[in-house]
């Protein structure tokens, strides 16, 4: 299943990730993972949330600039190698990794695992052909996040 | 101590009598451009009817604009054949101007760069080392020509290459030298790294600082940097390049050659001229151009002329520093810029939103310029690599049009000012 990305275009300076998580805490919207990438003076905030549309709405009124982006969020064991196994499947296909990075869920048993790929629809079905969950946004929503972790 | 004793103290009556004939031969010659000689019907001009210098109101303004208009030959007032050189406005692409002279009209220019710097104290035997760009730009060769008619031993070493500049003036004891100001700064800060006291270890002893606009405390600052004198010199590619005005040993405001230039200062919103002492529009008509003679151009040039006598004797006026412009040109090393070239290049690219800002900032002697660009909202897909793709291909479209490279940083939708009414475009943080 296809699951959303919002992304964020921020100059780097103080006060703009504040800006943003002050508009989603006031719609009261989940935030589940998060990760910035910065160049100098300007980033790109992504984020996973529970509610992306409303959250995309929200930031837009507030005057930011929004995209929403398809990803494709993993579950995964959280053991060693759990990770490892993904990334070789998306290897063997030769689908090339643009952004990546995940959460722990509660219990320790499971990691869900954020990736932004090239080839998304070819992805999904390789991922699903052997064996993986896929989150949507509704499943993602549903989930307890215990702690995140970023790659 | 004068290049040309009789003209350069001539009473002003005589001075005056001189322009008179001089303009009505660049009438008649005028005329025979595409430009004037419509220009002059239309206004049912009667050139015959200008007899003297206070006539000039009669004549029509010339601006930038007409000469883009009518470019490249429409203000040409002989064959083609006649024409030896073309020169042209700095730094610009899009909105170069050209001006062609004749073997005359640089015959002309020579001599006046000659008179301004034996005026500022060149001599024979001076070894000279010019260090501005050869090529359209009218500062190198205009100097060049110059100063071999005075008979120096001339270093055509172009720009930059600042640790060559440093190494052929010792080689060969540069005496003089031409330079921009702000690179004038810059290299001091390269005798200091490759450990030469520019004072101690050289025999520098006169400098003409042209091609920007810098203020009395820069001149000290260089001059006391150096050991050495530094005269003022300004002029216009429009108007030959340098040599249209220039310090004299007083250094106090820079005599501009009325055998060759009528003067006016006009009021910039009524174009009217204003008296001597008050500031406005430096408005300039050529009197010994040959193949494109040009009248009562507009130099967007904002300087007033300083009342009474000069102590050196010189009886043509003098103008002061350049306070600033009626438009919105800026000056970065010595490259003419304007705030339209660049809103044009930007508005090419596509992920480039509204609005834009141009910083200019001075650190290190070094000046440089940032553009904040807007993304547009519609562009960003999300990626930072998009965004990095977007900024580097900006900073290469400036470069190649404006022939400096700009710092780009890249901004939100709407976080400048609107682009609407007067928004500030240029701020410029460099100080002395």
């Amino acid at each position: 299943m296809i699951s959303y990305q919002l992304s964020i275009f921020a100059e780097n300076k103080p006060g703009r990730l504040a800006a943003v998580t002050r508009v989603l805490a006031k719609e009261k919207i989940n935030i589940r993972a998060t990760t910035i990438s910065t160049s100098d003076t300007f980033g790109v905030i992504h984020l996973i949330v529970d509610d992306p549309a409303r959250a995309e709405d929200a930031l837009t009124k507030a005057g930011m600039t929004v995209s929403l982006s398809r990803v494709l969020a993993v579950v995964i064991p959280d053991q060693p190698g759990g990770l490892d196994r993904l990334t070789q499947l998306l290897l063997t296909e030769n689908v090339n990794i643009n952004n990546a990075y995940g959460f722990v869920l509660e219990g320790h048993r499971k990691a869900v695992f954020v990736v932004s790929v090239d080839q998304i629809e070819k992805a999904e079905a390789l991922l699903e052909k052997n064996g993986f969950q896929t989150l949507d946004a509704e499943a993602l929503s549903a989930i307890e996040p215990f702690h995140y972790m970023k790659y | 101590m004068y290049w040309e004793k009789e003209i350069e103290t001539m009473d002003r009556e005589q001075l005056e009598r001189l322009q008179a004939v001089r303009l009505r031969e660049t009438l008649e010659r005028a005329k025979k451009s595409v430009h004037y000689g419509k220009r002059f019907a239309e206004m049912g001009l009667d050139i015959g009817g200008i007899r003297t210098d206070a006539d000039v109101e009669k004549l029509p303004l010339t601006t930038k604009d007409d000469l883009r208009e009518n470019w490249p030959y429409g203000f040409l007032a002989c064959s083609r054949d006649e024409l030896i050189r073309m020169h042209s406005s700095s730094g610009t692409t899009g909105r170069a101007t050209v001006i062609f002279h004749t073997t005359r009209d640089i015959g002309a220019w020579t001599n006046l760069l000659a008179r301004c710097m034996y005026m500022a104290g060149m001599r024979r035997s001076d070894v000279f080392q010019n260090m501005m760009t050869y090529g359209l730009f009218t500062g190198g060769l205009g100097f060049h020509y110059g100063a071999e008619k005075i008979g120096a031993l001339v270093i055509p070493a172009g720009a930059g290459n600042s640790k060559r500049q440093i190494q052929l003036m010792r080689d060969f004891e540069t005496t003089a030298i031409h330079i921009i100001p702000s690179y004038a700064l810059h290299l001091s800060t390269v005798f200091t790294e490759v450990g030469v006291d520019p004072r101690r270890d050289t025999k520098l002893r006169l400098a003409f600082l042209g091609a920007e606009p810098h203020s009395e405390k820069m001149r000290r600052k260089i001059e006391d940097l150096y050991g050495f004198r530094a005269f003022n010199s300004y002029g216009l590619s429009e108007m030959n390049g340098p040599g249209m005005a220039f310090e004299c040993p007083e250094q106090d405001g820079m005599h501009i050659w009325e055998d060759n230039y009528i003067v006016e200062i006009i009021d910039p919103m009524t174009l009217k001229p204003v008296p001597d002492g008050e500031e406005g529009e430096l408005v300039t008509t050529t009197l010994l151009r040959e193949g494109m003679p040009i009248l009562r151009y507009r130099t967007m040039d904002l300087t007033r002329i300083i009342p009474g006598p000069c102590p050196c004797g010189r009886t043509h006026r003098r103008i002061e520093r350049i306070k600033g412009r009626t438009d919105d040109m800026m000056i970065l090393k010595g490259v003419n810029i304007f705030p339209i070239q660049i809103e044009k290049k930007l508005m090419e690219i596509p992920g480039v939103g509204t609005n834009f800002v141009i910083i200019l900032d001075r650190a290190d002697y070094n000046d440089s310029m940032t553009v904040k660009v807007e993304v547009q909202k519609e562009f960003f897909g999300g990626d930072l690599r998009q965004l990095e793709a977007l900024r580097r291909r900006i900073v290469e479209e400036l470069k190649s049009d404006i022939l400096i490279t700009p710092r780009v940083d890249l901004v939100e939708p709407d976080s400048l000012p609107q682009s609407e009414g007067k928004a500030k475009r240029v701020i410029d943080n460099r100080k002395d």
